[in-house]
Order: C-alpha cells, then sequence, then structure tokens
C-alpha cells in the first residue's frame, strides 16, 4: 500500500499531510514521558523491528503469501504512540532511502499505514479486551482480532481518500470493493501472525507487551491454549461484522429503488471482488442510485474510521502510565 | 556479523552529488518531486523535461542508468494498476486498436506512471548518492524533530543486524523441512516474530546501557560533519529551479 507520487491528487496529499503531522506530532507530544532517552533506543529497535517484520512473508493460501503491515502490532507492543510514531519513521524512511511509497505521498501513507493501523488497531483491542476474558488468551485473541481489523481500516481509509482525491474516473464503490475485499484477506494472516506473535512475546517476557499491562500475574499464567482455528473463524466473524455494518449504513438511504441497487450492487461488489482473482473483476459501476449507496458506504467508512482512530488518540492519551517498565 | 556497512542501495562513487551536503539533496529532491506532483498531466513536454534532468542528474553522479531502472521495480505494482486504468475507467470510450479505452482512463494511467517514475527515481538517486546516516543527519538538519531522527538512526544502525537475524531464522526453518502453503501453519512465522520482538528490545536495553557507561546523556556528539554551504546550495538549487519554473509555465498553459 506504499502508494506513489501522483496517486491521489495534490489537495488530498496536502490535507493527509497536515492531518498526519498534527496526529504525529499530537503523538510526540504524548509519547514524551515514556519517550526518555531510555526509550529512544528501544523505541529505534522496536522501529528496526517493524521494518524487518514487513519482511515476514506468511502463507496466505495454497502458496501465496501476504506480508506484515505491523501497525497495530507496534500499538500493542509499544502502545498506540509509540507505536504510531515507529511504523512513521519506518515509513519515512522507506520512501525516502527505499523509493518505496512517494515522498508527496508521504501524508495519506503516514495516515493509512501507521496512524489508522497504530490508533485504530488500538481502539479496536481496547474495545475487544472489555468483551474478551481478562487473560493472556483474552489478550493475545484482542490482538489478533484487532489487528484484522486494522488493515481493513487502513484500506477503507485509502478507498475514502480515493473519493475525494482520485486521479482516474473508477468510482469509488469499485475501489472499495477491490480495497477492501483484498485487504480482507491480507486482514486475516496479519490478525493471526500479529496474534500469536503477542502470545510469542507474553509467554517470554509479558512485561514488554504494553497492551497487557493491566494483567495480574494470575491473570498472565492463565494460558488457555488458543487454537488457530478458533483465531480464523474469529477472523472471519469481524469481517462479516465489518460487511454487516457497512450494509446498514448503506442501508439506512430511504426509498426502495434504492434498496434494489443495495442488494445487487453494492453486495455484487462485496462479493464479486473478494472471490475474484483479478484485482478488478467487471463490476457494474452503472447501478441505479450508486451514488447514493457510494456516499452511504464512504460515510460509514469515515465515521468509522474517525470513531476509532479518535478513541484510539482519546485513549492513548488517558491510559497514561507512570512509566514503561523496563 | 558479515554485513557491510553501506546499505545495499548505496553506490561507492566520487562524484559532485555524492560530495554534496545531505540536507541539500533532500531539500531539492523534495522541491523538485513537489513540483512534478503539482504538474497537470496534459503538459507532456513538461514530464519530457524532467526526465532530462534526471538524466543529467544520474550521470553527473557517474550511476548506471541500468542501475536505477532496475529499482524503479518497485513501482510495478502501481504500473499494474495503471496499466488497468483505460479499461475499467468510466466515461466515454474510444477504440485503440479495436479494444474499449476510456480517454480519462489513459490520462490517469500516464498521470501515475511518469509521475511515480519520476518520484522514485528522485528517490533512489538520492539514496544510491547518500549513505543512510548521513539522509538521517540532512533530515536532523532540515529541523525533522530531534526524537523522530535519532530513532531513524537507531533504526538504520540495527536494521541489517535484525534483518540478518530473520534470514538465519528462515534458513533454520527451511532447512528442517518448514514450507508453509496455508495460513494455519504460520504458527512458527509468529512465534519467531515474537522472538525476534524480544530480542530486539532486550538488544535496545544493552545498547542503551552501554551508551550510558560512555557518557551518553540524551543527544549524540555532532562529529564535525560538514553542513551545507553556500556553494552546496547553489549547485543543488538548479534542480529544483527547473522544477518550480516548469510546472508554473505548464500550470499557465493549461
Amino acid at each position: 500500500m506504499h502508494a506513489p507520487d501522483g496517486f491521489l491528487n495534490a489537495a488530498t496529499a496536502v490535507t493527509t499531510g497536515a492531518i498526519s503531522a498534527g496526529t504525529i506530532s499530537a503523538a510526540l507530544r504524548q509519547a514524551r514521558t515514556s519517550l526518555q532517552d531510555k526509550q529512544v533506543p528501544l523505541a529505534g529497535l522496536a522501529a528496526a523491528f517493524i521494518f524487518a517484520a514487513q519482511m515476514f512473508n506468511f502463507p496466505v493460501a495454497a502458496g501465496t503469501t501476504g506480508h506484515l503491515l505491523g501497525g497495530a502490532l507496534a500499538a500493542i507492543l509499544l502502545g498506540p504512540s509509540v507505536g504510531a510514531i515507529v511504523v512513521t519513521i519506518v515509513v519515512i524512511v522507506q520512501a525516502i532511502a527505499f523509493a518505496d511509497g512517494g515522498l508527496t505521498a508521504l501524508g495519506y501513507n503516514i495516515f493509512n499505514m501507521a496512524i489508522v493501523t497504530a490508533f485504530g488497531g488500538w481502539a479496536a483491542y481496547r474495545i475487544l479486551r472489555r468483551v474478551l476474558p481478562n487473560s493472556a488468551a483474552g489478550v493475545v485473541a484482542a490482538s489478533g482480532l484487532a489487528a484484522g481489523t486494522s488493515v481493513i481500516l487502513s484500506s477503507m481509509a485509502f478507498s475514502v481518500e480515493w473519493l475525494f482525491g482520485a486521479t482516474a474516473p473508477v468510482p469509488f464503490d469499485t475501489v472499495f470493493g477491490a480495497m477492501v475485499g483484498v485487504h480482507l484477506l491480507i486482514g486475516v494472516g496479519e490478525g493471526v501472525i500479529t496474534g500469536m506473535a503477542v502470545g510469542a512475546v507474553l509467554a517470554s517476557r509479558p512485561d514488554l507487551v504494553y497492551g497487557a499491562q493491566d494483567l495480574s500475574k494470575d491473570q498472565l499464567a492463565n494460558r488457555k491454549p488458543i487454537s488457530t482455528r478458533t483465531f480464523l473463524i474469529g477472523g472471519i466473524g469481524v469481517a462479516l461484522l465489518f460487511a454487516v455494518v457497512i450494509s446498514q449504513f448503506a442501508g439506512t438511504s430511504p426509498d426502495g429503488l434504492e434498496r434494489v441497487a443495495e442488494d445487487t450492487g453494492f453486495a455484487a461488489s462485496a462479493q464479486g471482488s473478494a472471490v475474484a482473482d483479478t484485482l478488478f473483476s467487471g463490476y457494474a459501476t452503472e447501478g441505479i442510485g450508486n451514488e447514493t449507496i457510494s456516499l452511504a458506504v464512504a460515510g460509514a467508512s469515515g465515521a468509522i474510521i474517525t470513531a476509532l482512530v479518535g478513541y484510539g488518540l482519546i485513549s492513548a492519551v488517558r491510559l497514561r502510565r507512570p512509566k514503561v517498565p523496563a | 556479523m558479515g554485513a557491510g556497512h553501506a546499505h545495499a542501495l548505496f553506490v561507492h562513487e566520487h562524484s559532485k552529488i555524492h560530495h554534496l551536503a545531505p540536507e541539500a539533496k533532500l531539500a531539492a529532491g523534495f522541491v523538485f518531486v513537489v513540483a512534478v506532483a503539482i504538474t497537470p498531466r496534459e503538459a507532456i513536454w513538461a514530464f519530457v523535461i524532467y526526465w532530462a534532468t534526471l538524466l543529467a542528474v544520474i550521470r553527473i553522479a557517474k550511476l548506471r542508468f541500468g542501475f536505477v531502472a532496475a529499482r524503479l521495480s518497485v513501482i510495478v505494482p502501481f504500473v499494474l494498476f495503471a496499466v488497468f486504468l483505460p479499461f475499467i475507467a468510466s466515461g466515454e470510450k474510444v477504440e485503440v486498436v479495436g479494444i474499449p479505452m476510456s480517454p480519462d482512463g489513459l490520462w490517469a494511467a500516464w498521470n501515475v506512471l511518469a509521475k511515480a517514475s519520476i518520484g522514485a527515481s528522485v528517490s533512489i538517486i538520492l539514496a544510491a548518492t547518500t549513505e543512510l546516516p548521513d539522509i538521517i543527519r540532512g533530515m536532523e538538519r532540515l529541523k525533522v524533530p530531534a526524537v523522530m531522527t535519532s530513532i531513524a538512526s537507531f533504526m538504520i544502525r540495527y536494521l541489517e543486524l535484525i534483518a540478518g537475524e530473520l534470514g538465519r531464522m528462515r534458513v533454520a526453518m527451511t532447512s528442517r523441512g518448514y514450507d508453509p502453503r496455508w495460513l494455519w501453519q504460520a504458527k512458527p512465522i509468529a512465534a519467531s516474530a515474537g522472538a525476534m520482538f524480544v530480542r530486539s528490545y532486550e538488544r535496545g536495553e544493552r545498547v542503551y546501557d552501554a551508551m550510558l557507561s560512555r557518557g551518553y546523556t540524551g543527544a549524540m556528539p555532532d562529529l564535525g560533519h560538514r553542513r551545507a554551504g553556500r556553494k552546496d546550495w547553489l549547485t543543488v538549487v538548479a534542480m529544483p529551479a527547473v522544477g518550480i519554473t516548469v510546472a508554473l509555465t505548464a500550470i499557465g498553459f493549461t
């Protein structure tokens, strides 16, 4: 998802650039307490870890692989603010030194890959932790599901930016269907790997998991094994939840004509692209009332992203801990 | 630790561009890419001038054209997307060799290809003529927050080490017959990611202790690396000047 220069228009680049700069400077202020000189080498090593983690290719199916994005993993291990800063640095260095992503695309690349994944993933993690049991297994499950969610959020954020800053006349719903469809699959992989990686850290150094600092020793010792299958089912559950929530929002458009379009058009876009192996399957763009539904979907995505990222930011500020024990 | 001391993308050479101060190169490259990004796509001549400028810079930097071209493969996924654009874009269609294409889509594809290739080339030239620690030093002097640059410099310092560790883990797994095809076989990968995080973190703690014992007070000492002087800025100003002039002319014409 490292978009190159000229992929979205200048206004979008400037706007997302401003949002990213603002959020990251807020994160820097917030993290100042934890990023004292001691934490700087640690954060640097963590950044190197995230950089290397993006080289982790995990199998998806039949020998194809995806790679880790790591935003949610960074947020859960290091806390959302430090996590977002670390991933931002990775994205910047990739753009400048490795030509991976454009320099003028840094605004939206940082927003999609660092801010949305770290803060959105953190918010999902906090919410899931309330539902899941207060134990090591609960932390692992919440991490996995939150990481999957963060990837989908990221693809939704990109689609919304496309709505505002498209440089090509490809309709929003085509992009949305393709992006979210493909990232549902990647998200499942991200979730599985993140959950198990957090589990591995919890097993050896539970004190290093920022997101599990509220657990007592007894709760940590409660390690009922969670099978991979549970994760898969959970991941698919989250994916379905997203589909349902979005289609519900889309369904709020009042008249029956649009319902028809929703039933045909939207469902087709959601399923067709998730299943089809071509990135842009021939989904009809001229469905009735498509525009209204596109806007509803875009609005819903925007609302979800804003709500989760906002919640992540607020809980990052509120959850100021004395200091991360080393 | 058989790793080299320069990153893979750096090309050791003694050229005018290699010897420029990093902050001047960074600033010039950035302004140039911004100018390219705001150039209207209809002004094809403008992009020809940009490419010519880049070729000249590659020449002066004593880089091989093939090296830059090969490195451009990072933008391939987006090239594929651009190739699809003329077929999936909405709007009126024109027949090109019997295939219906959208002219808007063709323009969009051209836009992405031209701008992405120029932007990526600038980064490639920058990385090929500047060592990574110098790039970070340049960012520091361009007033990027010190926390970010110091984290970035630690990251770069240890990246190769950690990537090497990852490589060894992978070799170890592969030589024991690990060849996952499906997602539910991914547990060893996750376990090595977790192990790598713990190792990285603990290494960070040791590094910090080692630095403290050598008198670290929270800032790295300036080892007297050369700053950009007037000569650097004068040399470097040609590139953004071309970019801005061409971009403004192109905007004026369309």
